[in-house]
C-alpha cells in the first residue's frame, strides 16, 4: 500500500542498502564533529532510522516473500546481493530495537564510565559495530558476511577495551577476544574459500544449488567443519565460550547490554543460514553435526554454564555465564531439526535479547550509582534503588522462565518441540536447568532485599534516563509474554524461511 | 586413493602443503607463546596461510594476469580470489594494528606483556576480591 505512493516508492526500493548505509555514514560524521553530545544524538537518530527501515522490511516479507537487492545494479550471482526474507528481517528488527533502546541509556552511562575525550570515538565504534551486525544479517553473499563480521568484531574489541578506565582487566579481555575472534573469523574464511573452490560462487542461494550434487565431497565437508567451528567461536558455543565472560564483565555497561543482546544472536543467525540454507539439511554431515555436536553441547551449556554462574561473585559475570547457558537453549532448538525447534530458537533469540539487555542495563545502573557490580557490595540496595532492583528481579523471573514472561514462552515452545519428538527426558532436562537459574537469581534477590546495607551512605535511585530504557524492555518482556501473536508469527515465518526454503518436507518428516 | 598419492600430486600441490604448514605453525605460535607480541605474530602467520590458499586457487594453468589483451584465445587467471584476499589483507592489517595498540595499553597498565605475569596480577586481583566477598558474607 505504501509502494503506490510515488515519492516513497523509490525510497522503499532501496531499503535493504539504507539499512546498512545509514549507520555506516553516520560513524565518520560523528568523528568529524567531535562533540560527544551531538555524536550521541546522531547515533540515536541513525538507530531510529534503522528501526523504521527494518520494520518496513519485515512488513514486506512476513508473508514469506523475498526481497533481492542488487548492489550497484550487478546481477547476482556475480554481483553482491542483499537478500531479505522473514528470517533475517526478524533479526534486523531485533538489532535495531535493542540499539534504539540501549542508546538513550548509553548516554548517561558513557558520561560516567568513559572519559570525555573518548566519548565521540565510543559512539563511532558503536555505530560501526551496529553496521557490521546489520550487514552480516542482511547480505546474501558469503564473503560479504566475513567482511561485515570483521567490521563488527574489530569495533567490538575497541568497545570492550574502553572498559579499561573502570578495570584494567578489560584490556586483556579485549585482547583474548581479539585473538579468539580472529581465529574464528579466519576459520570461517577458510571454509568460504573451500566452498568457492568447489562451486565457483559466493552467492548464498547459488551456493546452495551448486552444493546439492556435491554432498559427499571431502572438500565440502572440510568447508562445513571450518565454518561451524569459526562461527562457533563467535557464537560462544559451550567449549568455545572462554572469551565471553571476561569481555562481558569488564566492558562498559552500555556495551555489555548491547553485545549480550545482539552479537551472539547474529552469530546464531549465520550458523542457521549456513546449516539450513547453504548446506541442505539432508547433507549427511550437517545432520550429524546437529545430532552429535550442536545438541549435546547445547545441553552441556545449559547445565555447566548455569552451575558456574551460581558461584560468581560479580553480578555481571553471573549474567555473562547465564548468557552462555541461554545460548545453549538456542542450540537445543537448532538441534531438534524441526520446524518447532527452529521457531523456539528464533523466539528465544528475541526473548533473550530483550531480557538480557534489560538485566545488563539494570546492573549497569547499579554500577552507575555504587561503582561496582560485586554482589556482596550490593547489600540492601533493594530499598535504596527500588526501581532498578525491581527490574533485576523481573528480568530474573524471565530468565528462569516464570509464566507471563517471555522466558516462559521460549521454554514452552522448546518443551513442545521436545514432546513432539517424544523426547520426554529432554523436557525434564530443560526444566531442571531452569531450576539452576532460580538459584543464581535468588542469590541476587537475597543480597538486594534481605541483607542490611554495609555502610550508611545513602545511594540514590538511578536517573530517569536509565530507568526508562530498562523498564521499556522489562515491560516488553512481560507484554510479549502475554501477547505472543507478533513474536510467534515472526518466529514461525523465520523458521519456515530456513527449513521451508530448502525442502518443504524436511521439517515435517524429521 | 593410493594411486593419487604419487610424486606429481605431492609436488603439484606444493603451495597447499606450505599453506597447511604455515597455518599450523601460526596456530601453534598463538597457543604456545606467552609473549603477547609473539601471539600477534602467530596470528599474522595464520592469516597469511589463508591468503596463500585463496591466491593458489585463483591460478589457472597457462593463465596470465587478468588484464584484457584483446586476444580471444587468451587464458586468464581468476581475479576474484585475489580481490577477496585484498579485502582479507586489509582486515588482517586492521586486526594487527588493533592488537598491537591493545598490547601498548596492556604494557602501560600491567608493566608486562608476558601472559604468565599478567595472569599472576589478575589472579591476585581476583583473590583480593574473593577475600573481600568472604569477609562481607
Amino acid at each position: 500500500m505504501l509502494a503506490t505512493f510515488a515519492p516513497l516508492s523509490g525510497f522503499l526500493l532501496h531499503l535493504p542498502i539504507l539499512q546498512v548505509i545509514i549507520p555506516l555514514i553516520t560513524a565518520p560524521i560523528v568523528v568529524v564533529i567531535g562533540i560527544a553530545r551531538i555524536g550521541w544524538l546522531l547515533a540515536f537518530l541513525a538507530s531510529i532510522a534503522s528501526l523504521v527501515v527494518s520494520y518496513l522490511l519485515l512488513m514486506q516479507v512476513i508473508d514469506g516473500s523475498v526481497i533481492s537487492y542488487q548492489i550497484g545494479g550487478w546481477a547476482p550471482p556475480l554481483g553482491i546481493e542483499y537478500r531479505v526474507d522473514a528470517a533475517n528481517a526478524f533479526v534486523l528488527l531485533i538489532l535495531s530495537v535493542i540499539s534504539t533502546v540501549v542508546l538513550p541509556y548509553a548516554k548517561t552511562s558513557v558520561e560516567k564510565e568513559i572519559r570525555a575525550g573518548s566519548q565521540t570515538l565510543f559512539y563511532t565504534a558503536y555505530l560501526l559495530c551496529f553496521t557490521g551486525l546489520l550487514g552480516v544479517v542482511i547480505t546474501g553473499d558469503a564473503f560479504n558476511v566475513f567482511v561485515f563480521l570483521e567490521i563488527s568484531s574489530l569495533s567490538t574489541y575497541v568497545l570492550v577495551a574502553m572498559g579499561a578506565e573502570r578495570d584494567k582487566r578489560a584490556l586483556t579481555a579485549a585482547f583474548d577476544y581479539l585473538v579468539m575472534g580472529t581465529i574464528g573469523a579466519t576459520f570461517f574464511v577458510i571454509g568460504i574459500g573451500l566452498l568457492y573452490m568447489m562451486t565457483g560462487t559466493l552467492n548464498i542461494v547459488d551456493l546452495a544449488s551448486r552444493l546439492e550434487p556435491l554432498s559427499g565431497n571431502r572438500t565440502v565437508q572440510a568447508a562445513f567443519a571450518f565454518i561451524v567451528v569459526g562461527i562457533g567461536l563467535k557464537l560462544a558455543i559451550y567449549p568455545l565460550h572462554l572469551w565471553l565472560p571476561n569481555a562481558y564483565t569488564y566492558a562498559p555497561s552500555a556495551v555489555t547490554s548491547f553485545l549480550a543482546a545482539t552479537a551472539t544472536k547474529v552469530a546464531i543467525y549465520v550458523l542457521l543460514r549456513f546449516m539450513f540454507s547453504v548446506f541442505a539439511p539432508e547433507f549427511s554431515l550437517a545432520s550429524g553435526a546437529l545430532q552429535y555436536i550442536i545438541l549435546p553441547f547445547g545441553v552441556i551449556a545449559m547445565f555447566a554454564a548455569s552451575i558456574v554462574a551460581v558461584f560468581q561473585a560479580d553480578l555481571k559475570r553471573t549474567l555473562a555465564y547465564s548468557s552462555v547457558a541461554q545460548i545453549g537453549y538456542m542450540l537445543l532448538g537448532i538441534g531438534y531439526f524441526s520446524n518447532t525447534g527452529l521457531s523456539a530458537t528464533m523466539i528465544q533469540l528475541f526473548n533473550h535479547a530483550v531480557t538480557k539487555a534489560a538485566l545488563f542495563m539494570a546492573v549497569g545502573a547499579l554500577v552507575y550509582r555504587t561503582g561496582t557490580s560485586f554482589i556482596p557490595k550490593l547489600a540492601g540496595l533493594g530499598r535504596q534503588m527500588p526501581w532498578t532492583s525491581a527490574a533485576i528481579v523481573a528480568g530474573g523471573l524471565s530468565l528462569i522462565g516464570i509464566p507471563t514472561t517471555v522466558g516462559f514462552i521460549s521454554k514452552w515452545v522448546l518443551l513442545t518441540g521436545a514432546l513432539e519428538k517424544d523426547w520426554w527426558w529432554m523436557a525434564i532436562l530443560i526444566v531442571a536447568s531452569s531450576l539452576i537459574a532460580v538459584i543464581y537469581i535468588w542469590q541476587v534477590v537475597e543480597v538486594l532485599y534481605l541483607k542490611e546495607p554495609e555502610n550508611e551512605t545513602v545511594v540514590k535511585e538511578a536517573p530517569l534516563s536509565m530507568l526508562l530504557p530498562i523498564w521499556t524492555l522489562i515491560i516488553a518482556s512481560f507484554y510479549f509474554g502475554l501477547d505472543t501473536e507478533l513474536t510467534l508469527t515472526s518466529a514461525r515465518a523465520a523458521a519456515d524461511a530456513f527449513i521451508g526454503a530448502v525442502s518443504p518436507i524436511a521439517g515435517a518428516s524429521q | 586413493m593410493a594411486a593419487v598419492l604419487n610424486w606429481e600430486f605431492i609436488v603439484g600441490h606444493a603451495n597447499y602443503w606450505l599453506g597447511i604448514i604455515l597455518m599450523m605453525t601460526g596456530l601453534y605460535v598463538v597457543v604456545s607463546r606467552g609473549n603477547l607480541v609473539k601471539k600477534i605474530v602467530g596470528l599474522n602467520m595464520f592469516q597469511t596461510s589463508v591468503f596463500m590458499l585463496y591466491i593458489s586457487m585463483g591460478k589457472i594453468s597457462g593463465g596470465t594476469a587478468p588484464i584484457a589483451t584483446g586476444n580471444p584465445e587468451e587464458v586468464y587467471s581468476n581475479p576474484l580470489p585475489h580481490v577477496l584476499i585484498l579485502t582479507a589483507i586489509v582486515v588482517g592489517v586492521a586486526t594487527t594494528a588493533l592488537g598491537l595498540a591493545l598490547i601498548v595499553r596492556i604494557r602501560e597498565e600491567y608493566e608486562t606483556i608476558e601472559e604468565d605475569n599478567i595472569l599472576d596480577i589478575e589472579n591476585a586481583m581476583q583473590r583480593d576480591e574473593d577475600r573481600e566477598a568472604g569477609s562481607m558474607i
